[in-house]
C-alpha cells in the first residue's frame, strides 16, 4: 500500500496494543463489583479503616462463641473415649473405615455422619437401622448438634465439648 | 458469615459496550493485517468484519432473552481471542489457502450451536440426568476414529479425526464436555462415599482401594487415548480434569498425590514404550541440538522455529503482518502462540493470557455462586479444562514442558476446537445465570422437590443444614 505512511503503520501498531490492553482494563474494572462483596452487604463488618473515621461503628465485640474442639463417649461400651474434631467430617458407625469405630451391636456399619458447616456440627443419619437420636428425638434431617447435647446411637451416647 | 451475594443485577448494557470494544480488537487485528498485505481494506474485510459483528451481537441478544443474568465480561472475552484468532488465520493464508474462511464458516457454527444449547437447555441442572449417557456418549466419541469407514485415518501421526462428508472433525473435542458432566454428575451423588471412607497414614487421608474405581477406569481411558489414538495432549487433558474435578469434590490432597503418580508412572512407561512420546520429549530437552533440530519425524524445528520466532517478536512485536511466520510450520494452528509473540510481542501475548485468566476466573467465579454441587463441578472442570489447554499449548511453545498437540481454545484453526470451546461458553454463561440471578426457589421439573430446590437465601435462617453435600466448603 502506498497511500498508507510507515508512520501510520506504526503509530496503528501500538494503538493496537494499547486497544488490547483497554479491553483488559475494562473487563478488570466490570468485575471490580464482584471483588467488592462484603463491602456494601448490610451484615459485612466494618473495616479497621472504617472503624478509624466513625468510631460509632465499632461494635461491642460480640459474645465469644464456643466452638466445639472435642467429641466424647459418654456411655456405652467406649465411655470415655475423646476424638478431637478437625474440619472433616466424621462417619460414626461399626464399619472398620468409620472415623469412631463403635463396637456396639445397636450401631449400623455405617450409621451417622457429623460435619462441619459455617461454625456449627451438623448430625445427619445415614440410614441406620435403629436410627440416631438427639436429645431423645430421632433425627429425620441434617440438624445442628450444640454444645453438651447428647446424641444417642444404639448403646453410645457421644457429646461435643469445647 | 461473609455476605457472598449482592443484589442481582443483569449487567447486560456493561456487556454490550465491551462487546463492541471486544469487536474492536478482532476487527482492528484484521484491518491490520489487510493494510499490511497488498489488498487493503476489500471486500471480503468488511463481509467477514461485519459477519463477525452480526453473530456477536446476535448472542448478546439471546442472552438478555434467556439468561438475563449471565456473567457480562465472559461473551466480551470470548469474542476479542475469537476475532483475533480469524484475524491472524487469516493472515497466515497462502494465495489459494482458505483456512480463514473456512474458520469463519465455523465461528458461526459454533456460536449458532452455542445459541442453541442456551435456548433449549435453558437449565444446565437437567444435564445431570444424563451422567451415565454422557460416559456413554464419551466412550463412543473416543472409539469414533478408530472404526475404520468413518475414521479420516492416521493424519499427522494421531488418530483423532473422523470425515463427515467433506470435513474431518475431532470426536475428541467433545468428547471433554461429555466426560466433565459425567465426573460432575458422579461426583455430585458420590461424593459423600468416597470422602468419608478411607484410612488416614501420616497427615493424609488415603481413599479405599473399592474408590478408587473411577480413577482407575479415568486413568486407563487417558493410557487408552495414548496408545490407540496416539494423542499426548487429550490424554493428558481428559486425565487432569478428573484429578481436578475429584479434589475439588473432596477437598483430598490425597487424589492429586495419587494422580500425580499415576501420570508420572503412565508418562515413564509411555516415554519408553511409544516413540512419539520418546521424540516429544527428546526435542524438548535437546531442542537445540543440530541433529535433534533437523531430524524427520519428531524433529524439535518446530518448537525452535517458534522460539526465534518470539525472540524477533521482542517487547511491542514486529507488526500484524510484518513478521516471517510462515517459517514456522503450523503457524496458524498449533504455533499460533508463537504468532503471537512474534507479530504482537510480549505486551500482546500477555494480553491474550490475560483474557484467558479473566475467562477462567468467570467460570470459576460462576462455579463458586452457583448453588447446586452438580453446577459447581461442572463450572470448575469446564474452566479448568481451558486453562488445562492453555497451559499445555502455550507451555509447549515456551518449551517450559514437552509440546503436544492441543488447540489453543478459540485462537487456532479448527472447526472441532472451536464448536466445543463455544458449547463450554454457552454451560458456562448458562451456571453463571443460574449463579447470579434470583435465587429459584421453585422445585426442578420432573424431580422431587425436596432434593432439588435450593435453599432460599433468607437473612434469619443463616446456616441452611439442608445443603450437606455442597461442593465448595463455606469456611
Amino acid at each position: 500500500m502506498n497511500d498508507v505512511s510507515e508512520l501510520t503503520i506504526t503509530a496503528l501498531r501500538f494503538g493496537f496494543l494499547l486497544l488490547l490492553w483497554v479491553l483488559i482494563f475494562s473487563i478488570v474494572t466490570t468485575m471490580r463489583r464482584d471483588l467488592q462483596i462484603g463491602r456494601k452487604a448490610v451484615t459485612g463488618a466494618p473495616t479497621a479503616r472504617e472503624v478509624r473515621k466513625h468510631p460509632e461503628l465499632a461494635a461491642s465485640p460480640p459474645p465469644a462463641i464456643q466452638h466445639a474442639r472435642t467429641l466424647v463417649v459418654t456411655e456405652g461400651p467406649l465411655k470415655g473415649t475423646t476424638l478431637p474434631l478437625a474440619a472433616s467430617p466424621i462417619l460414626l458407625g461399626r464399619a472398620q473405615e468409620a472415623t469412631l469405630v463403635l463396637e456396639d451391636d445397636y450401631a449400623s456399619g455405617r450409621h451417622a455422619r457429623l460435619f462441619p458447616q459455617g461454625s456449627r456440627w451438623f448430625i445427619e443419619d445415614l440410614g441406620s437401622t435403629n436410627g440416631t437420636y438427639l436429645a431423645d428425638q430421632q433425627l429425620t434431617r441434617a440438624l445442628p448438634v450444640e454444645l453438651g447435647v447428647p446424641v444417642r446411637i444404639g448403646k453410645t451416647v457421644i457429646e461435643l465439648r469445647p | 458469615m461473609i455476605q457472598t451475594e449482592t443484589a442481582p443485577k443483569p449487567r447486560r448494557n456493561v456487556e454490550l459496550a465491551l462487546i463492541v470494544l471486544a469487536l474492536a480488537v478482532g476487527v482492528g487485528a484484521s484491518a491490520l493485517v489487510s493494510i499490511n498485505s497488498d489488498v487493503g481494506l476489500d471486500r471480503d474485510f468488511w463481509f467477514q468484519s461485519s459477519l463477525l459483528a452480526v453473530a456477536a451481537f446476535a448472542f448478546h441478544m439471546v442472552l438478555r432473552l434467556r439468561a438475563k443474568y449471565a456473567d457480562p465480561v465472559i461473551l466480551p472475552i470470548v469474542v476479542a481471542l475469537n476475532g483475533l484468532g480469524l484475524a491472524l488465520i487469516h493472515r497466515m493464508d497462502g494465495p489459494g489457502d482458505d483456512t480463514g474462511n473456512n474458520q469463519l464458516r465455523w465461528t458461526l457454527i459454533a456460536m449458532a450451536v452455542s445459541i442453541a444449547v442456551i435456548w433449549f437447555l435453558k437449565d444446565h441442572r437437567i444435564l445431570r440426568r444424563f451422567t451415565y449417557i454422557s460416559l456413554a456418549a464419551s466412550a463412543f466419541l473416543l472409539i469414533l476414529p478408530l472404526i475404520p469407514g468413518i475414521s479420516a485415518g492416521e493424519i499427522l501421526g494421531a488418530r483423532v479425526w473422523i470425515r463427515v462428508g467433506p470435513m474431518t472433525f475431532q470426536p475428541g473435542e467433545i468428547a471433554k464436555i461429555t466426560l466433565a458432566i459425567f465426573f460432575a454428575g458422579y461426583l455430585s451423588s458420590n461424593r459423600d462415599l468416597i470422602l468419608l471412607a478411607g484410612r488416614k497414614i501420616g497427615p493424609m487421608q488415603f481413599p479405599r482401594f473399592k474408590d478408587l474405581g473411577p480413577m482407575i477406569t479415568a486413568w486407563l481411558v487417558s493410557i487408552g487415548v495414548l496408545v490407540f489414538q496416539r494423542d499426548l495432549g487429550s490424554s493428558i487433558l481428559f486425565f487432569g480434569l478428573f484429578i481436578v474435578m475429584i479434589y475439588v469434590a473432596t477437598s483430598r490432597i490425597s487424589w492429586v498425590v495419587i494422580g500425580l503418580l499415576l501420570i508420572l508412572g503412565g508418562g515413564f512407561i509411555a516415554s519408553q514404550i511409544f516413540s512419539h512420546v520418546a521424540f516429544r520429549i527428546d526435542s524438548w530437552i535437546n531442542a537445540f541440538t543440530p541433529e535433534v533440530f533437523g531430524r524427520s519425524p519428531g524433529g524439535s524445528g518446530q518448537i525452535v522455529q517458534g522460539l526465534f520466532g518470539m525472540a524477533d517478536g521482542g517487547l511491542v512485536g514486529t507488526g500484524l503482518g510484518q513478521g516471517r511466520p510462515d517459517l514456522v510450520p503450523f503457524a496458524n494452528s498449533d504455533m499460533i502462540v508463537a504468532l503471537i509473540g512474534e507479530e504482537l510481542g510480549l505486551i500482546g501475548l500477555f494480553a491474550v493470557v490475560m483474557l484467558y485468566l479473566l475467562l477462567f476466573t468467570r467460570g470459576f467465579r460462576a462455579a463458586l455462586g452457583t448453588r447446586d454441587a452438580f453446577g459447581k463441578l461442572l463450572a470448575c472442570g469446564l474452566s479448568f479444562a481451558i486453562a488445562l489447554q492453555c497451559f499445555v499449548v502455550i507451555g509447549g511453545v515456551t518449551r517450559l514442558i514437552p509440546l503436544t498437540g492441543l488447540t489453543t481454545p478459540f485462537l487456532a484453526a479448527g472447526g472441532s476446537s472451536l464448536l466445543a470451546n463455544w458449547i463450554i461458553v454457552g454451560l458456562l454463561l448458562m451456571i453463571s445465570n443460574t449463579a447470579r440471578g434470583p435465587v429459584d426457589t421453585t422445585p426442578m421439573v420432573g424431580k422431587p422437590p425436596a432434593s432439588s430446590s435450593a435453599p432460599a437465601r433468607k437473612p434469619t435462617t443463616g446456616q441452611t443444614p439442608s445443603a450437606p453435600t455442597e461442593a465448595v466448603k463455606h469456611q
